[in-house]
C-alpha cells in the first residue's frame, strides 16, 4: 500500500475548499502522465508490433526455401528413378522381339542385365495381348497368370504406360509395379511388366542424412496412402495423417494443421506419370524453436521497459505537477503578502494624515483650553467657576484621549518599516490588547500575564511582531465565548538564546485534522468566511524574524500557540 | 532673577498666540514667531535662553532652524515640539543637540519644566 500511496500524488486525495483549483492539477497530472506516455510508449508498441510482423514475413520465407528446394530436388530424383526404369524396359521391349521375351531362357538373361545396371527389380514378366502371362522371372509362381479382367491392364493398353500404387504382395513387403507396352502393326500387342522393390532405393532418394530430426519425408498416392513408412505421419500403405493437398505440376508449399493440431509446413509434388505424390512435412515448432526463444526474450524486456518507463512517468508527473503546485501555491501567498502589504501601507498612509491634520487643531483645543483654565484660575472667584474648571479639565482630558488615538494610528503607520529595536513583549502585546479593549470589555474576557523577573528586552521589529500577537490573540477571542480567559506567558529559552511567549486561549479548540493545516494559506475554519491568511501572514513573519511558531489544541478545551523568538539581533 | 526669555516657532499663529499668553501667565517672556525664516531674523536682534520649536513647518524646517539659530546664539537651547506618532524626529533632533523633544499636544506644565531644567534652574 504504501508503494501505492507513492504513486498517488498528494493533491489527489484533497476534495473541499478549493476544489477547483486541485482539479486542475489532477487534470494537468492526468495530461502529463498520458501525453508523456503516448509520445514514450506509441513508438516503442509500434515498432515492436511492425518488427514482430517483419520477423514473423522474414523467417516464413526462410523456412519456406530450403522446404521448396528440398521438395523440388527430391522430386527431380525421384522420376529420374522411375523414368530410368520405364525407359529401361522400353528399350528391352522395342530392342527384343516377342518370341525373345517370351523365351523364358532369354527373359532370365535379360532381368540378370538388368538387375545389375539398374538396382530395384524384383522381377519381369512377359504379357500378351490377351492378358495371359507368357514369361516370368522372379520369386514368384506367376507363369500363366490372367491378367485380362485387371484394371492395369486395361490402362497400359490404352496409355502404354503404368505406374501402379505401392502394394505388399505375396511376400509381405511394399512393392510397386511398371507396365510398357509394345504394339505390333496387325498383331495386337504385348506388355512387359516389372516389379520395383519400394522401400530400400526410394527411401534412399527421399531421406538424405542431414534430415532434421522433426521433418518427416515420404510418398503417398493420390487416395492419401501412404507409399513409403512415414516418422509421424502413419505406417506404410495405411492413411497419412497429413491429407492429399491439391494437384500442382510444380512443387509447392503449404501451411497446414494435422488433425492433433500441430502446425507444419507442407512441401509437396506430383510425380509425373505416378500416382505419387511426394510429402516433405516439417513441423513449424521445431523451426521457429530459436526464434520463439528470442521472442519470449523480447516480449519481457518489452514489458519490462513498459513498466519501467510508466514507472518513470509517474513518478516524474507527480514530481512536475507537485512543483507546479507548491509554486502556485508560493505565489498566491506572495501575491496575497503583497496585497495585504500594499493595504496596510494605505491604511498607514491614510492614518498618518489623518493623525496629523487632526493633530494640530487638537494642540490649539489643548492650548486655548489651558488658557481658559489658566485665565480662571488667576481669576477672583465669579460664579459657577468651580464648575467651568472642571469642565475645563474634562475637555483637557478629551484632548488627551484623542491624542492617544492619533499616536496609536501613527504608530501602527510606522508598522510597515521594517527595522530592529529594543522591544519589551509585554508592552507591545499591550498595546496590541489595547485595540481589543473594548471586545474584551464586552465580552468579559479577561487577560493574564505571566511574566517572569527580569525578563530580558529583544531585539525585533515592532511592527511586524504587533502583527503576530494581533493576529493570534484575535484568532483567541473569536474562539471564546463570553466570558474567556487568555494566558499569557513568557519564559527564557536559554539554550537558543531566545525568548518563548505562550498565548493560551480556552476556546473551542482546533480539530487533528485541521491542526497541521492552520498554517496555510487560504485554510481557514471561521465560517463566516475567513480569507485563511492571517496565520500564513504570521507564520512568515515569525519565521522572517527568525524565530518559529507552534502549536497545541484540545478540542473544546483549549488552545496554545508558542512563538519562539531570538533575543538577539538576527541578519534578516 | 531675570525673566526667562523664549522664542517660540510654529506654523499655526493661533497655537503661537495661546501658548504665548499661557507662559507669560506664568512669568516668562515670550516672543511668538510664525515661521523659520522670522525667527531667524529675531535671533539677530534679540537674545533668548531658550528657543520652543515645531519641527514640522513649511519653509525652512525645524532642523534647519535649529542649525541657523545656534550659528547666531551658540550657547541657546532649544525644546522641540513633534506632532508625529514616531518619536524618530525629536529622537534626531536630539542628536543634533536639543535638549528635550515633547509631543503634541503638549502638557504646558511638562514644557515649563524642561525649561527650567534646560537653563540649570
Amino acid at each position: 500500500m504504501g508503494f501505492l500511496r507513492r504513486m498517488i500524488p498528494d493533491y489527489w486525495a484533497e476534495e473541499g475548499s478549493s476544489a477547483k483549483g486541485l482539479f486542475r492539477y489532477r487534470r494537468l497530472w492526468k495530461y502529463s502522465v498520458s501525453l508523456t506516455a503516448l509520445v514514450s510508449l506509441a513508438p516503442l508498441i509500434i515498432m515492436t508490433v511492425v518488427n514482430y510482423y517483419l520477423d514473423q514475413k522474414v523467417l516464413r520465407v526462410e523456412m519456406i526455401h530450403p522446404i521448396s528446394q528440398h521438395t523440388s530436388n527430391t522430386k527431380r530424383s525421384l522420376e529420374f528413378f522411375i523414368e530410368e526404369r520405364l525407359s529401361a524396359l522400353n528399350l528391352i521391349i522395342h530392342d527384343k522381339s516377342f518370341e525373345d521375351l517370351a523365351d523364358q531362357k532369354r527373359l532370365i538373361s535379360i532381368f540378370g542385365n538388368m538387375k545389375n545396371s539398374f538396382g530395384g527389380f524384383v522381377d519381369l514378366g512377359l504379357i500378351d495381348a490377351k492378358g495371359y502371362q507368357r514369361s516370368y522371372v522372379g520369386p514368384y509362381e506367376l507363369k500363366g497368370k490372367d491378367y485380362k479382367d485387371q484394371s492395369w491392364f486395361h490402362e497400359v493398353s490404352l496409355r502404354g504406360l503404368y505406374v501402379s500404387n505401392v502394394f505388399m504382395g505375396y511376400r509381405n513387403f511394399p512393392h510397386f509395379v511398371i507396365a510398357v507396352k509394345n504394339e505390333k502393326s496387325g498383331e495386337g500387342f504385348y506388355v512387359l511388366r516389372a516389379t520395383i522393390d519400394a522401400e530400400t532405393p526410394i527411401q534412399k532418394i527421399i531421406s538424405p542424412l542431414d534430415l532434421r530430426p522433426s521433418t518427416d519425408v515420404f510418398v503417398i498416392n493420390r487416395e492419401g496412402v501412404l507409399q513409403t513408412s512415414s516418422r509421424f505421419h502413419g505406417k506404410i500403405l495405411e492413411k497419412s495423417s497429413v491429407p492429399v493437398p491439391p494437384f500442382s505440376s510444380r512443387p509447392e508449399v503449404l501451411e497446414g494443421h494435422t488433425r492433433e493440431g500441430q502446425s507444419y509446413l507442407l512441401g509437396y509434388a506430383y510425380i509425373e506419370r505416378t500416382p505419387f505424390i511426394l510429402m516433405i512435412v516439417a513441423q513449424r515448432a521445431a523451426l521457429m524453436k530459436n526464434w520463439l526463444s528470442v521472442r519470449r526474450d523480447l516480449i519481457w524486456f518489452l514489458v519490462g521497459s513498459v513498466v519501467l518507463i510508466l514507472l518513470v512517468i509517474f513518478w516524474g508527473s507527480i514530481y512536475m505537477v507537485s512543483r507546479v503546485r507548491e509554486a502556485d501555491l508560493k505565489r498566491d501567498a506572495l501575491l496575497h503578502n503583497v496585497e495585504y502589504t500594499n493595504k496596510m501601507a494605505s491604511i498607514g498612509r491614510l492614518a498618518t494624515g489623518v493623525a496629523h491634520e487632526i493633530n494640530n487643531p487638537l494642540a490649539i483645543i489643548n492650548e486655548k483650553a489651558g488658557l481658559v483654565k489658566d485665565l480662571a484660575l488667576r481669576t477672583e472667584d465669579f460664579p459657577q467657576k468651580e464648575k467651568i474648571i472642571k469642565n475645563i479639565d474634562s475637555l483637557l482630558a478629551n484632548v488627551d484621549r484623542c491624542s492617544t488615538i492619533t499616536h496609536r494610528l501613527l504608530g501602527f503607520a510606522k508598522r510597515m518599516d521594517v527595522s530592529l529595536e529594543t522591544i519589551n513583549l509585554e508592552l507591545i502585546i499591550r498595546e496590541v490588547l489595547g485595540f481589543l479593549e473594548k471586545e474584551a470589555s464586552y465580552r468579559n474576557i479577561s487577560v493574564h500575564f505571566h511574566i517572569p523577573e527580569g525578563f530580558p528586552s529583544i531585539q525585533s521589529d515592532r511592527g511586524q511582531l504587533q502583527q503576530v500577537f494581533l493576529n493570534i490573540i484575535n484568532n483567541a477571542f473569536a474562539a471564546m465565548k463570553e466570558g474567556g480567559r487568555i494566558d499569557i506567558s513568557m519564559r527564557e529559552e536559554r539554550d537558543e538564546d531566545a525568548v518563548a511567549v505562550t498565548i493560551k486561549d480556552n476556546g473551542h479548540g482546533i480539530s487533528k485534522e485541521d491542526l497541521p493545516r492552520i498554517f496555510e494559506p487560504f485554510f481557514t475554519t471561521k465560517k463566516e468566511g475567513g480569507v485563511g491568511l492571517g496565520l500564513s501572514i504570521t507564520y512568515g513573519i515569525v519565521e522572517k524574524l527568525g524565530g518559529r511558531i507552534s502549536v497545541e489544541s484540545t478540542v473544546g478545551q483549549a488552545t496554545e500557540f508558542t512563538v519562539i523568538l531570538p533575543a538577539k539581533k538576527t541578519r534578516f | 532673577m531675570a525673566p526667562l526669555r523664549v522664542l517660540l516657532i510654529d506654523d499655526e499663529e493661533e497655537l503661537v498666540v495661546t501658548l504665548a499668553e499661557r507662559m507669560m501667565l506664568r512669568g516668562i517672556e515670550v516672543e511668538g514667531v510664525t515661521s523659520g525664516a522670522d525667527a531667524i531674523g529675531r535671533v539677530q536682534l534679540v537674545k533668548f535662553d531658550v528657543v520652543v520649536l515645531d519641527m514640522k513647518m513649511p519653509g525652512i524646517g525645524g532642523l534647519e532652524v535649529m542649525k541657523r539659530i545656534r550659528r547666531e546664539q551658540p550657547g541657546i537651547k532649544f525644546i522641540l515640539m513633534t506632532g508625529r506618532g514616531s518619536l524618530e524626529e525629536g529622537e534626531e533632533g536630539m542628536q543634533e543637540g536639543a535638549f528635550a523633544y515633547l509631543l503634541k499636544p503638549i502638557n504646558i506644565e511638562d514644557l515649563m519644566k524642561k525649561m527650567m531644567e534646560a537653563i540649570g534652574v
